[in-house]
């Protein structure tokens, strides 16, 4: 069967709202258009009564209760006030955070913030597959640490960290944690009890909702977590998060969650099939490739892989009826390769290489099979024009210096920049005036 | 990110792919970049015994475009004289090719790998 092009692979970034969500929503936006704070008349009544339902939709999807879900506008501010909110709320008590250098950006950042605000932050190096272990978050707990703030799933590799063990290991430190849970939510089975979580992170658009809404579990007993606002205003959500809802959005989030919740079990399995035919398909085809993030302990749907000797936003560029990521530097406002790649061991040249492939709801075996094709068609194209494909195909290794013994040759290669106006490869790569040269090595 | 027309088109139907012997003496190779760096670009350049440039060929593991800027590199050497070509320049590359600010590095190894074409060529002629 043909497949209608193009073929939609970058789920992780965002997804589209389901048509059932949407049905949900629409009286929302136009009959039902009542402010949920008005509590004098229906129109008020009617929005507030469709925001409970939602919040009862969206909280059993973490195995929370509907009164512990905070609306947001989406999980970068549900971080921003988790971390924020705690640093502030618990300052007396400590000034200690522990978190890890894979974490979105959001949670990056807002940390990076609190460090200029005189707050300690323990960034934990995770495994080569990306994981953080509970004995490593133990070990950086000190006295004055007040959150832990671990994603439950990475959103380049994929990879899930052990969630419920850092939980037990938070709970018995006494210390808060926070987990971003934006790419988790929706994918796999989550619950609040069980994994000892306290703050929880998540979005609408990342499970077939739609953008803009967001909302943060706070534990509310066992303990009861407190949060200075960030955003004041009129006292909402409990005087942790003020502003009107958005309640289209909210109810299409409950929706999604609902959806995700009743479909999981069943879609878990199909987008592991899928995700593993895809790889499985793709290395049938091509030498030197690579996988990036955990074998098992992975979303169903994230297949993160490098493909040698060729770049990936040429690669991206080759295939353009599938719509993907890449960990390129060329691909990112900073021209520097993923830091995610980079923080588990990648060598930075097969991070410029690799290419996130996301699958969604909506991805066929067929789109698959299709994707597989293309993939190994323009990653095959790419090497052909690739010198670096040659010197691999000729035996020569490529190094940073000359000075090599055995077989075959060495090429050294430095690179020429002085033209001072344009950037070479970014901070931390070429920084220096370089040289061209080629010096060889040749023993027969 | 768009690509200009004419990125696309180099990078579609690149000209000029392939290698020549690095061996021979009418055979000028530069080779520029680093594979950290996302960016290697090998140039050949095959100059006659007057001194104009008969053929060039590139290979380049980069972007799309650091793939165009070789690609229109080797169009641009093709029967010029090394000393013409030693003149071109990484702008008049980025202006054909409407390179945005963060794709003009890309032009640079381009001109860059042409100067180490020329070099190389030069060295093994004994030119100075």
């Amino acid at each position: 069967m043909p497949v209608k092009t193009p073929i939609y692979l970058d789920n992780n970034a965002t997804t589209p709202v389901d048509r059932r969500v949407l049905e949900d929503m629409l009286p929302y936006l136009t009959e039902h258009f009542g402010n949920a704070a008005s509590r004098n008349h229906s129109f008020g009544w009617k929005a507030e009564e469709a925001v409970a339902i939602a919040r009862d939709q969206v909280a059993a999807l973490i195995g929370a209760e509907g009164k512990d879900i905070v609306w947001t506008s989406g999980a970068t501010e549900s971080d921003n006030l988790a971390i924020k909110g705690v640093a502030e709320m618990y300052a007396e008590k400590g000034d200690h955070i522990i978190t890890c250098t894979t974490e979105h950006k959001a949670v990056i950042d807002t940390c990076k913030y609190l460090e200029t605000q005189g707050r300690k932050v323990t960034w934990l190096d995770p495994d080569k597959y990306g994981r953080i272990s509970p004995s490593q978050v133990e070990a950086a707990i000190t006295e004055r640490t007040i959150l832990i703030t671990i994603m439950t799933a990475n959103n380049e590799i994929g990879t899930i960290h052990p969630i419920a063990e850092i939980g037990r290991v938070a709970k018995s430190r006494g210390v808060i944690f926070h987990t971003d849970a934006t790419q988790a939510a929706g994918k796999i089975p989550i619950d609040v009890q069980e994994m000892g979580v306290d703050l929880l992170s998540f979005s609408g658009h990342k499970i077939y909702g739609p953008k803009g809404v967001g909302a943060l579990y706070v534990r509310r007993r066992g303990p009861r977590v407190r949060l200075a606002c960030q955003m004041h205003g009129g006292g909402h959500e409990r005087s942790m998060r003020s502003g009107t809802l958005n309640v289209p959005g909210i109810v299409g989030f409950g929706a999604a969650a609902e959806l995700c919740r009743l479909e999981m079990a069943e879609e878990s399995k199909r987008l592991t099939g899928l995700r593993d035919r895809l790889q499985r398909e793709i290395e049938r085809r091509l030498e030197h490739t690579s996988l990036n993030g955990h074998p098992t302990e992975r979303l169903p749907n994230t297949l993160n892989m490098s493909f040698a000797y060729v770049e990936g936003e040429a690669l991206m560029m080759k295939m353009r009826d599938i719509a993907v990521s890449s960990g390129s530097a060329c691909t990112s406002a900073s021209l520097e390769p993923s830091f995610v790649l980079r923080a588990i061991g990648v060598r930075d040249v097969l991070a410029h290489s690799s290419i996130r492939f996301s699958l969604g709801r909506f991805t066929t075996a067929d789109e698959i099979d299709y994707a597989a094709e293309q993939v190994a068609r323009a990653v095959s194209e790419l090497r052909e024009l690739s010198p670096l494909y040659e010197m691999e195909q000729e035996g020569i290794e490529l190094g940073k210096t000359a000075s090599q013994d055995g077989a075959g040759a060495a090429i050294s290669l430095t690179v020429v920049n002085d033209d001072n106006d344009a950037p070479c490869c970014g901070p931390g790569c070429c920084g220096k005036p370089l040289e061209t040269e080629t010096s060889r090595n040749e023993s027969g | 990110m768009p690509y200009s027309d004419k990125v696309i088109d180099h990078f579609t139907n690149p000209r000029n792919v392939g290698s020549m012997d690095k061996n021979s003496s009418r055979v000028g190779t530069g080779i520029v970049g680093a594979p950290e760096c996302g960016d290697v670009l090998k140039l050949q350049i095959e100059v006659d015994d007057d001194g104009t440039i008969v053929d060039a060929k590139f290979k380049t593991f980069g972007c799309g475009s650091a793939i165009a800027a070789s690609s229109l590199a080797t169009e641009w050497l093709q029967g010029r004289n090394v000393e013409q070509a030693a003149e071109l320049k990484n702008t008049a590359i980025a202006r054909e090719l409407s390179l945005p600010p963060v794709k003009i590095h890309c032009s640079v190894l381009a001109e860059d790998a042409v100067k180490a074409a020329i070099a190389d060529w030069k060295q093994k002629n004994d030119h100075e």
